[in-house]
């Protein structure tokens, strides 16, 4: 039963560390390149325009499905890791 | 074929095939009705999602929205996209693994309330109404054009169909349906922008043929359109927004509107594992991103257009758009698609000057002013609806009619869908959270059935009513309803998983003090109760908080949900044993089992 605890303990946090690192690039790509940091990426020309309106536009909702497919890639590992899959 | 005819027929032949299928559909299973059977593929139900998640605000709205404010309306784009990431990681493998059917379900058990129940409920109804009224505004639009009536008549024809559609019921619970839903939907959006894009740059991927360069002119798209609109007064359509503040708060919004709102969370009980859960919200992100990615095509090529056509000498220009801008065309010689709108009432054209041309420019700029005076120019004439833009834009770019007939069928696929869906939610939590649960547990189901259609009509009236003077574009008034759901629901559903701690008192005055203070400050700006003119401030960026507007408000209303309900259950007791122990179960895939009826 202790072993199962800590067990479970290790999995919760291994999916909150995860989760963290996830939004830290969600955020990034949303909040950082396309709306606070779009003046800092102004140099780099995209089609017409900067790479700062790329990802308002498009850059950031590509990288937000490489995001949930890489979680949900990740924690069906972690599920046979720590044996607490269905 | 006349065009009224060809719409009939697209709008006709839609319908069909979604009764079809369900008749179909129901034939196989009765008990798929809710659950579809606990056993849809994650792609398949990622379709699903998507259809019942892009509604008249996405298809209708958003593009125009982009076309008229450029860059700063890039919060849409990201704002219902982003969102679909805080659900995969924080809510939807968990709620799946809990196994209930609603939201104030997992409220109620969660906080061990029906306190928290009926707040949650309230919550809920009050976003889903909101959200209806936008789904009213957008599909008023489409059947005002498409039956070739008023704006006004549009609206309560579009009730009374939302109504028949709703009641009807089933079909929005079958999956197979709103996967048909999301195939017209796409092809309707994808069509047209092809033409448009290949016809503007040769490139037929609209969202590549947006970084491509102008066929006509020879100049990159966009600084095309950045120096067509400047000619008349307008901001560059890809300028820096000084209000980033205002611009994050709104994004966040939306995102945790998202991951709050009833009738998305429900679509990830129907999945038979945990593990489907999290794919399938991927899968539902990208079906929804090709109508995302388009859409801001969509919105810039319908732009430029829309300049070129009133302009027709800015077309080809390289550098003299001054020139141009004296030449706009004789309101007599105005295509067919501006007289067939006039006729809704959307396009109203006033000559000013009289000088029987078209002149539209940005009248509200000082700077520009004394540019329009040279000119002769004595106020813009044309004016838009910008919901219009979307199902006017085969029109625009001279598009075969049946692209146009299409794009009807489209638009209000939909708009039904998603409103359809709202209702079931409003009314199940009626029916069953409020009355079945917590007032008569021992209501008859024909009981059960009829609150249920009741709260069902006494929602689209109310929604119709206000929807007949909007408090704002189909896109900005379901942005309000993001606000309130995110303000109010999201925090608690994420608490309820990821703190232990936080007990029945706690989510309570959370869920109470981020509803209110976000419904005060959108009242405040916005109507009390949206019943037009009764806001106590105008509407403008000078009487906002910090600049933060009402759409932008449900981001702070969920941060003071959060501290409210952190603060509230520190001083207060901790929940029981079993409850925690709830909370750690819904944490683990393992034992999920299928999923229970309802």
């Amino acid at each position: 039963m202790a072993d199962d605890k800590s067990n479970a303990a290790a999995y919760w946090s291994a999916n909150v560390r995860l989760i963290t690192g996830c939004l830290i690039v969600w955020a990034l790509v949303s909040y950082g390149c396309a709306i606070l940091l779009r003046p800092l990426l102004a140099g780099i020309p995209v089609g017409g325009t900067d790479l700062g309106f790329w990802f308002a536009q498009q850059g950031s909702i590509l990288t937000f499905i490489g995001i949930i497919f890489f979680y949900a890639w990740k924690m069906n590992r972690l599920d046979k890791k720590f044996d607490l899959g269905e | 074929m006349s065009q009224f005819a060809i719409n009939l027929l697209f709008v006709g032949a839609s319908f069909a095939l979604y009764i079809g299928i369900a008749i179909w559909a129901r034939a196989g299973s009765t008990k798929d009705f809710y659950v579809a059977g606990g056993g849809v593929h994650p792609i398949t139900n990622g379709m699903a999602t998507a259809a019942d998640w892009m509604s008249a605000a996405s298809f209708i709205s958003m593009a125009g929205l982009l076309a008229s404010g450029g860059y700063a309306n890039s919060t849409f784009l990201m704002g219902w996209t982003g969102g679909y990431v805080i659900l995969a990681m924080l809510l939807a493998p968990y709620l799946r693994k809990f196994g209930k059917f609603t939201v104030p379900d997992f409220i109620g058990d969660r906080f061990y309330s029906n306190t928290a129940r009926l707040v949650a409920v309230i919550c809920l109804i009050v976003a889903s109404i909101t959200y209806v009224i936008g789904q009213m505004t957008g599909a008023g639009v489409a059947f005002s054009r498409f039956l070739e009536v008023s704006n006004t008549w549009g609206i309560w024809i579009a009730a009374f169909i939302v109504f028949l559609y709703a009641v009807f019921g089933g079909m929005k619970g079958i999956t197979y349906t709103q996967v048909a839903q999301y195939i017209v939907l796409i092809i309707a959006y994808t069509i047209p922008a092809v033409f448009i894009s290949l016809e503007l740059t040769g490139n037929p991927i609209p969202g590549l043929g947006l970084f491509s360069t102008h066929t006509e002119s020879g100049v990159p798209l966009l600084a095309k359109l950045d120096d067509v609109i400047n000619a008349l007064g307008f901001r560059d359509y890809t300028a820096d927004v000084d209000n980033k503040l205002n611009m994050v708060l709104f994004t966040m919004s939306l995102m945790v509107g998202t991951a709050g709102l009833p009738h998305v969370i429900i679509r990830f009980f129907t999945v038979p594992k945990v593990a489907d859960a999290r794919w399938s919200a991927g899968w539902a992100l990208v079906f929804i991103a090709l109508l995302y990615l388009t859409a801001p095509a969509v919105g810039s090529m319908a732009r430029l257009n829309l300049m070129t056509t009133v302009y027709p000498d800015m077309a080809g220009q390289v550098e003299n758009y001054d020139e141009a801008a004296t030449n706009p065309i004789l309101y007599e010689d105005r295509p067919e698609w501006v007289r067939t709108w006039e006729e809704t009432g959307l396009i109203t054209y006033t000559d000013k000057n009289d000088d029987g041309r078209i002149q539209v420019y940005n009248d509200s700029s000082e700077a520009f002013a004394d540019t329009a005076e040279q000119r002769g120019w004595e106020g813009s004439e044309l004016n838009v609806n910008n919901d219009i833009l979307v199902l006017a834009n085969p029109e625009i770019a001279n598009l075969p009619s049946w692209v146009i007939g299409l794009i009807a069928a489209g638009g209000i696929a939909a708009a039904l869908s998603t409103a359809a869906g709202l209702l079931l939610a409003i009314s199940s939590a009626v029916s069953h959270d409020l009355i079945k649960t917590m007032i008569n547990p021992r209501i008859t189901e024909k009981g059960e059935m009829l609150a249920a259609r009741i709260s069902m009509a006494g929602a689209i009236l109310l929604a119709t009513y206000l929807g007949l003077n909007p408090p704002g574009f189909a896109a900005q008034t379901v942005a309000l309803a993001f606000g309130i759901a995110g303000a109010s629901l999201f925090p608690v559903l994420m608490m309820g998983i990821f703190s232990k701690r936080m007990n029945n008192v706690g989510a309570v005055a959370g869920m109470l003090s981020g509803l209110v203070a976000t419904l005060l400050y959108i009242f405040t700006y916005l109507g009390w109760f949206f019943i037009p003119g009764t806001n106590t401030l105008a509407n403008t960026p000078d009487n906002w908080i910090l600049g933060i507007s009402p759409l932008s408000f449900g981001a702070v209303g969920a941060m003071i949900n959060f501290a409210v309900a952190f603060s509230v259950s520190s001083v207060t007791k901790e929940p029981p044993q079993e409850i925690q122990d709830l909370v750690e179960s819904v944490r683990y895939p393992k034992g999920a089992g299928m999923a229970v009826d309802h």
